[in-house]
């Protein structure tokens, strides 16, 4: 107390711990705030509690046994994580997709970029306070849960790519729903711009809020809105085309700021964009085969005891053929541009059927990583914000 | 540019220090020897005809048994402006596991060098804060080493016990404190298995 002198209040900085269960952290993530007042002068984020050791696995696993892992990366919009991956899959062992598989892929594709975004506003709009958008968003995104249901029978861990191409064909059904709800969503958009754009809460929780600079945004590895939101033009589905995205017509969305409101911005017109693609792929669509004649096989296995003599696991029921030819030695990285941005997959291949190493860049890791830079001089409340509007799961971050 | 012309840029810029040049897949990745990647980093990311603003990803990778020297690691690099990439593989080898951070060129490197150091176990020199991140700090051995077993060796991590034992002190709760009940507490018991403890 002798420190009182002259109004001023001792300076004494103390920790509070945010998490790991904490509503607003989008999962199991612990923030060690170091505060002065309501002033965060320093963050330490602590993450791995979701650890299960996706790389070590798959590095026992065949490549189309680790698939199915990476629906649990980003479980908000598993397609995604599917479609990077078998691209990755497919550079490495030179197979060409046919025609129809790349559209539908770049459909299902924008279609989890609408779930991954429409979960994305419900959930940080509720952190900010603005209950009523998370209802209406959930609205919209069981829709297309529930088209994901018919066609791959999940309506979450979907698993619906497979290395070659695609599991199962869309349907007249399904198309033609899908087609009407991209009809509808964009009058469902402005319903939610409605609800908060002219909000004066919103608007001042956001604006000026976690400004990040064009460098430092580069700088700290963000991509995705995240990245775009600062002005910087760098989007994996123009800068490195993959599947059906250099067949059809879209813009990318640039903001200017680099706020959370900048980053808001770019992420709802992210979802007119994504309706746009899922229309014009639906035009688009070609007729054809939906697997490469060249992909690897999946074969039921013999017997019962064939399993437990090849499979690495015991419980595993689908054996591959692992002596095909053209598994070559090497490495490649091929990224893909997800919903929270650019996932990435480098493997390092040895000749055989299984990965020697796998890596996956995965953009919450780097989101999160960029957490102590974004809320150092910010409020308490505003760390809230930035979490929010840096898009991150945690299942993809801890892998 | 073309990945194959800059791999020769930088077999000229720095010579002696590239060992080998390999193209798979249309990628270009070049091995370099990892005394002086830092400047090999510093000029990638500062040469205008280069601009590798972009640090894509930065992992390690174990060939244990496979290669003279038992690690690499990859820097996954692309420019934003010009739009093009590269790869650079640095060899570290196992007595001297070691090499210089790259948090100095791009910031968003700290996490990944984090990571590299957890599961890899290699050092990097002049990294702000470089301690575990995927796993609690104590736990013994770097699990994405070739020579890590896939279920652990059998060991527990040692935080482990403590956090068992919290859990079974909460378990048996005292429901009947001063009014004791021998047949309740004896239905009790047999409901939370042999000694209260979990099955396995």
């Amino acid at each position: 107390m002798e420190n009182m002198d002259n109004n001023q209040r001792p300076f004494e900085p103390y920790e509070i711990q945010m998490g790991p269960q904490h509503p607003a952290t989008h999962g199991v993530l612990k923030l060690d705030l170091e505060l002065d007042g309501e002033t965060v002068i320093g963050c330490k984020p602590t993450v791995g509690f979701l650890h299960r050791g996706v790389e070590k696995l798959s590095e026992n696993l065949t490549y189309a046994q680790a698939l199915p892992l990476t629906d649990r990366l980003d479980y908000i919009a598993s397609m995604a994580n599917n479609v990077v991956y078998s691209n990755a899959v497919e550079t490495l062992l030179g197979i060409e997709v046919p025609e129809r598989a790349k559209f539908i892929r770049t459909m299902v594709m924008e279609m989890a970029r609408i779930t991954g975004h429409l979960l994305w506003l419900a959930t940080h709009a509720l952190d900010i306070g603005a209950m009523t958008v998370f209802l209406y968003c959930f609205r919209e995104r069981e829709q297309l849960l529930d088209l994901f249901e018919e066609v791959c029978g999940a309506r979450l861990t979907t698993t619906y790519t497979c290395i070659g191409g695609v599991r199962q064909d869309v349907t007249g059904h399904f198309l033609e729903t899908l087609y009407k709800f991209t009809e509808e969503f964009p009058s469902r958009v402005r319903e939610y711009e409605t609800l908060i754009d002219q909000n004066r809460i919103w608007l001042k929780r956001t604006q000026g809020v976690g400004i990040v600079s064009k460098e430092d945004a580069v700088s700290l590895g963000l991509t995705g809105p995240s990245l775009r939101a600062s002005g910087v033009d760098y989007d994996v589905r123009k800068h490195l085309p993959f599947d059906a995205y250099s067949e059809v017509e879209f813009e990318v969305p640039i903001g200017k700021k680099g706020d959370v409101y900048d980053r808001y911005r770019c992420r709802m017109e992210e979802l007119l964009q994504s309706n746009r693609i899922i229309k014009q792929c639906i035009e688009k669509l070609p007729p054809g085969p939906i697997r490469a004649d060249d992909s690897p096989d999946l074969v039921m296995p013999f017997s019962k005891k064939c399993v437990t003599a090849d499979a690495t696991f015991k419980s595993g029921v689908i054996k591959l053929v692992e002596d095909r030819k053209h598994y070559m030695e090497g490495d490649v990285y091929v990224s893909g541009e997800c919903p929270k941005g650019e996932l990435g997959f480098y493997f390092v291949s040895d000749g055989k059927g299984r990965p020697y190493r796998m890596h996956i860049r995965s953009p919450s890791y780097i989101h999160i990583g960029a957490l102590p830079f974004l809320c150092k001089g910010q409020m308490v409340a505003d760390v809230i914000a930035i979490i929010g509007s840096l898009d991150v799961v945690l299942g993809e971050c801890d892998r | 540019m073309e990945p194959l012309e800059i791999a020769e840029l930088l077999k000229k810029r720095f010579p002696g220090q590239v060992i080998e040049i390999k193209e798979s897949r249309n990628q270009v990745g070049v091995l370099v020897k990892k005394g002086r990647i830092l400047e090999i980093c510093r000029w990638l990311h500062d040469d205008p005809r280069l601009q590798f603003n972009h640090l894509a990803d930065l992992c390690g990778v174990d060939y244990l048994g496979k290669r003279d020297c038992r690690f690499e690691v990859v820097y996954n690099l692309y420019s934003i402006p010009l739009r093009h990439r590269i790869r650079i593989r640095a060899q570290v080898p196992e007595e001297d596991c070691k090499i210089d951070s790259v948090t100095s060129i791009w910031m968003g490197a700290n996490w990944h060098e984090r990571e590299c150091y957890d599961l890899f176990g290699i050092e990097f020199v002049g990294h702000p804060d470089l301690r575990r991140i995927l796993l609690p700090e104590g736990w013994e051995g770097h699990p994405l080493r070739k020579d890590y077993p896939l279920d652990g060796g059998g060991k527990n991590w040692s935080g482990y016990e403590e956090i068992r034992k919290k859990a079974k002190d909460l378990r048996q709760f005292d429901f009947y404190g001063d009014y004791p009940d021998p047949t309740k507490e004896k239905e009790l018991k047999d409901v939370a298995g042999k000694d209260g403890e979990y099955g396995q």
